[in-house]
């Protein structure tokens, strides 16, 4: 598909989406298959290149850059598109199926967008379609989390465009290329965008959108939700920032700090949220690093990742689409009715956690090798513990929670055919990754000379997985690993919740009395700020309400006197 | 020989159409007639424009008189920029509105609307395609008297007082205005804008120089509902009919913009208005102010017409903040706002006329739910919401893109600042209506409603698509904008 006759990658979903309404119900949903594979298919015959060159206010746009960077993620999210797609045939939704369509079209253009301006058109077209996702659960919790997750995701265009402005008047251009100089220090324009990078990215302390709006959404909606917006970061800084020293530590600091409250959540899609932080923080890492070795384990980890990822929320989303929840409290022994779904969760587990012969070890471990490579022993340790804390919180709490542990009694029937069969797909998909791993190092962006399966690092994986294993049996047996509690975990954004107090919903929050008391006199203050604000704006408040022709005359004398004052001194 | 006398035609044609509309008497011929001469309007404006892109500025001398004894008629890139729009919603908000002016205005009165309609776009024209200042002033009343007429003739009853204190503050804002013309013709000796340009002394002159021009630009500001001077234009866009809302909230602000850039750029020149005198800090600060006390006013209306008047007087902001910036590319930001707002807040303003006609309401509240029993006017009103906070891809975001990527170029970082956080205040006022249309259970009316009949819907979406295709395509939006400020920047130094 080359010359006049292009589309630009991603396009064919996001305006076929528009379709879907006037179709039948039954149809809309095979119809978003249907046009994922369309453009994945077209996507394949899409020769490595720049197309679509068109000017915007005398800038040069380039519309869709095709490149092996942007390759892997264009594969790899279409993957997730069908995937998810099958997921979700069973969805009645015009909402979700226009909304799931447009959202994974324009992560498809995003990854090949040849320019800022073109990145930004689809970065805001993610969020404002993402968000539909979540509020399609239809309650008000899923409402009030999809709100302050759509303030945030337009928060980071904002930065973004501001960003690619001072960029552009500084530089001229609008070219989406590296933005720092090999050693270079970092301008405005590239903190900006770092920035904007780094919310959608879920970095340490912006991270907490995710964790509040991905649980939220409908059980078709978390998957799609968990493919597309935080790999559209890392492609974007992998491209952006590739070998800046700074996001090795952001990253080391992304794949702790979740470990600790993915342990005691209880919300099983909220553990896998915080895991998701995690295993983005392996990614920044090798973005950090910079090597080609370091963004080719990046870019595998992220292609593995969507899949297994996508595997484990679907596994949850089954669970919570046939019992209606996926408290940890309230499951267990689900395996009796669900066999198919507890065995496809456990691929997922044992990917994520990295066991041999399965996608996440091939992938990690390239990540892993690059720090020793460049000689980065704490970082290496580091990655070390997060492994090891990742097969803690995914690798064993998931599976053994909701489908084992105290029975719940509970016998719900097994997952329906078509999500068994795209968990099916998910799972060949991991184990032959894992097998076959030269399939995926052909389409790194770079030549990967690597070989996962030396005796080296299987040793130190299954050590290291053994030895989770037997922290995890340890703790269970003595009483001492974090009991599940109904209890909402407060993480960093009770600041931005506090400031919108209006999105907050009082409830079972545990923080401690001096919090309570600091809260209430913030939202004290704060209520009495917005009650002012609405005295002062409302339709009989002062600047709302229409005033008298004397007062408006009045103003008009006063704004002369002013000016004549002005223009006199 | 029709060719050369275009620019007269355009004025001519809907003055001497307007008191036909009332004579002839029939409703429906009123209406067609007026819906014709509205469509050659157009017409003729685009042939104009054409003719200004292929040879240059067109100077048209009234009954022969030469210039500056004579009234001239002066189509450049901006007033044919300005006309070209103008008279497009003209026609498409005349195209539209037959159902609304039923519903809304008694029918013994109908003939007057178009009448009056025609005269106000008469008056719109007039003030753009004169050269000849004191003209501007006539014109200004044709379209102000006009449009006091028409908000008046709603049936709620509270039209005609919101039309009465329109009046007052439009004849204030007026009389200032004619003052100042007073005083510049007694410094120059002379109403013609180049020729007064040309003699005008600004370095050194006398004070009365700075009397009339302070003078003419708060008469101005009033016009252009500039806060604090702003407060006529909620209620008379309140309770005005959905078609003159939608056409007034579109074009006539807009004109009176047009003479501002007028009077800035040409006349008094910016090396006088921003180097002499602080008018760009003081344009600045009253826009920023005036962004912010509207954007949050419209926050907090429960009645759309309103949230949306005072969207409108928050963009006049964003206009002015293009024009203070001085330089040329801030010039064109402003100017293409002008274009892209009027595009938006036409067809949002059509689109609530649609809600009008089938909910029989404004209020927000008996919108509730409505966009399952009208899903293509509550789409349109989500996309041209989207267009009004600046999401790529429609108008809003070149008028974003151009003002914040000025505002950086002339190191104004808190302008720039503060403009990206006013956009979000957009974002909360434009979805609290969309949230309501989609998000709620139907109130009664909504449950019972039906889609808006495609007479309106048809007009509302070729709005609607132009504020997409506008988006996109910038060669004539911003491109002309580009090209008048050029033009403009490069007559005044």
């Amino acid at each position: 598909m080359t010359g006049d006759l292009f589309i630009p990658p991603g396009l064919i979903m996001i305006l076929g989406a528009w379709l879907l309404p006037f179709l039948g119900r039954r149809v809309q949903a095979w119809s978003v298959l249907v046009l994922s594979s369309l453009s994945l298919l077209a996507f394949g015959l899409t020769a490595a290149d720049s197309y679509g060159q068109i000017e915007w206010l005398g800038i040069e746009l380039v519309v869709a850059r095709v490149d092996s960077l942007s390759r892997i993620f264009g594969v790899i999210f279409h993957l997730a598109a069908i995937l998810s797609a099958i997921y979700a045939l069973h969805v009645r939704d015009a909402r979700q199926h226009v909304a799931a369509l447009v959202y994974a079209g324009a992560a498809i253009g995003a990854c090949c967008a040849g320019d800022l301006v073109t990145l930004f058109v689809y970065w805001e077209l993610t969020a404002l379609s993402s968000v539909f996702l979540i509020w399609a659960s239809d309650n008000e919790r899923a409402y009030r989390s999809g709100m302050r997750y759509l303030i945030i995701q337009v928060g980071s265009g904002v930065l973004l465009l501001s960003g690619i402005i001072v960029r552009y008047v500084a530089t001229g251009s609008v070219e989406f290329v590296r933005f720092t100089p090999e050693g270079g220090a970092m301008d405005a324009a590239a903190m900006l965008i770092l920035l904007a990078f780094g919310i959608k990215c879920a970095f340490p302390l912006l991270h907490n959108w995710l964790q509040d709006a991905y649980p939220e959404a409908t059980p078709s909606g978390t998957v799609y939700l968990s493919g597309f917006t935080t790999k559209l970061a890392v492609y974007a800084l992998a491209r952006g920032f590739p070998g800046t020293e700074l996001l090795i530590w952001v990253g080391c600091a992304m794949t702790l700090f979740p470990i600790v409250y993915a342990v005691i959540e209880n919300d099983l899609r909220r553990v896998l949220a915080y895991s998701l932080n995690n295993q983005l923080g392996f990614m920044v890492v090798g973005i950090g690093i910079g090597t080609e070795l370091a963004i080719n384990g990046t870019a595998a980890h992220a292609f593995c990742h969507i899949i297994y990822k996508a595997l484990l929320f679907m596994s949850m989303g089954a669970v919570l689409y046939r019992v209606g929840t996926v408290k940890a409290t309230e499951l267990g022994g689900l395996h009796k009715s669900m066999p198919w779904t507890t065995g496809f969760c456990m691929v997922g587990a044992g990917a994520i956690s990295g066991f041999p012969l399965l996608s996440g070890f091939v992938s990690k471990s390239m990540i892993l090798s690059a720090a020793g490579e460049q000689h980065l022993f704490w970082v290496w340790i580091v990655l070390l513990i997060a492994s090891a804390g990742v097969m803690e919180h995914s690798g064993i709490k998931i599976p053994f929670f909701a489908f084992f542990a105290h029975d719940s009694g509970k016998r719900p029937k097994e997952a329906p055919p078509h999500m068994l069969v795209a968990m099916a797909l998910a799972a060949g998909l991991c184990v032959l990754l894992g097998v076959a791993y030269p399939l995926l190092y052909r389409w790194l962006p770079y030549p990967a000379d690597y070989h996962p399966y030396t005796a080296a690092h299987v040793v130190t994986q299954l050590q290291l997985l053994l030895f989770a294993a037997l922290a995890f049996v340890f703790l269970m047996k003595t009483g001492l690993y974090p009991a599940e509690q109904r209890a909402t975990n407060l993480d960093t954004d009770w600041v931005y919740r506090r400031a919108f107090p209006m999105l907050i919903h009082g409830g079972s929050v545990v923080f401690g009395g001096l919090d309570r008391g600091l809260r209430r006199a913030a939202l004290g203050s704060l209520q009495a700020f917005l009650r002012g604000v609405r005295t002062l704006f409302s339709e009989h408040g002062l600047f709302g309400r229409a005033w008298s022709t004397g007062i408006m005359t009045f103003w008009a004398t006063i704004l002369l006197a002013f000016c004549l004052l002005l223009y006199y001194l | 020989m029709i060719a050369s006398q275009l620019p007269v035609l355009l004025i001519v044609l809907p003055l001497m159409t307007a008191p036909l509309c009332v004579l002839l008497g029939g409703r429906r011929l009123a209406y067609l007639l007026a819906l014709t001469v509205s469509a050659c309007v157009f017409g003729i404006s685009l042939a104009l424009m054409a003719r200004v892109l292929q040879s240059g500025p067109i100077h048209y001398d009234i009954g022969g008189w030469q210039p500056p004894y004579g009234i001239e008629y002066v189509v450049d890139y901006l007033s044919g920029f300005v006309m070209l729009f103008v008279s497009a919603i003209a026609a498409i908000v005349l195209a539209y509105a037959p159902r609304t002016v039923e519903l809304e205005i008694p029918g013994s009165k109908h003939t007057l609307f178009y009448a009056s309609y025609l005269l106000c776009l008469t008056g719109l024209l007039g003030m753009c395609i004169t050269g000849d200042l004191f003209n501007v002033f006539v014109f200004l009343e044709i379209s102000s008297l006009s449009s006091y007429a028409m908000i008046s003739l709603a049936r709620t009853r509270r039209a005609p007082l919101a039309a009465l204190r329109y009046l007052i503050l439009g004849t204030v804002g007026a009389t200032f205005f004619l003052i100042g013309i007073g005083l510049v013709y007694q410094m120059t000796g002379t109403l013609n804008l180049d020729d007064i340009a040309h003699r005008l002394p600004r370095e050194g002159g006398p004070r009365t120089i700075l009397v009339a021009f302070a003078f003419m630009t708060i008469g101005l500001c009033i016009k252009m509902a500039v806060f604090p001077v702003h407060s006529w234009l909620p209620n008379a866009y309140t309770y005005a009919p959905s078609a003159v809302t939608a056409f007034i909230a579109a074009t006539s602000t807009k004109v009176s913009v047009y003479i501002f850039i007028r009077l800035v750029y040409d006349i008094f020149t910016p090396e006088f208005a921003f180097d002499l005198l602080p008018l760009d800090s003081e344009l600045t600060t009253l826009a920023l102010v005036g962004i912010f006390v509207a954007s949050t006013s419209a926050i907090y209306q429960s009645d759309v017409k309103r949230l949306l008047a005072y969207s409108s007087i928050a963009q006049i902001g964003y206009m002015l903040l293009g024009i203070s910036m001085g330089t040329q590319e801030g010039l064109t930001a402003g100017i293409v706002h002008m274009f892209n707002h009027a595009l938006i807040k036409g067809g949002l303003f059509m689109v609530v006329g649609c809600y009008a006609l089938q909910l029989r309401s404004v209020q927000l509240e008996d919108w509730r739910g409505a966009g399952r029993t009208m899903p293509w006017t509550s789409m349109a009103w989500a996309l041209g919401g989207l267009g009004l906070i600046g999401v790529p891809v429609t108008v809003g975001f070149v008028s974003k893109w151009l003002l914040l990527t000025t505002a950086v170029q002339t190191e104004h970082w808190a302008v720039a600042v503060l403009m990206l956080v006013s956009s979000l205040l957009a974002v909360v006022y434009i979805w609290r209506v969309v949230e309501t249309l989609y998000f709620h259970e139907p109130s009664g009316r909504a449950a019972r409603a039906k889609e808006a009949p495609l007479s309106m819907l048809v007009p509302t979406y070729v709005v609607i698509a132009a504020t997409l295709l506008f988006g996109v395509w910038t060669t004539y939006s911003a491109g002309l904008a580009g090209r008048a400020a050029a033009a403009l920047l490069g007559a005044g130094s």
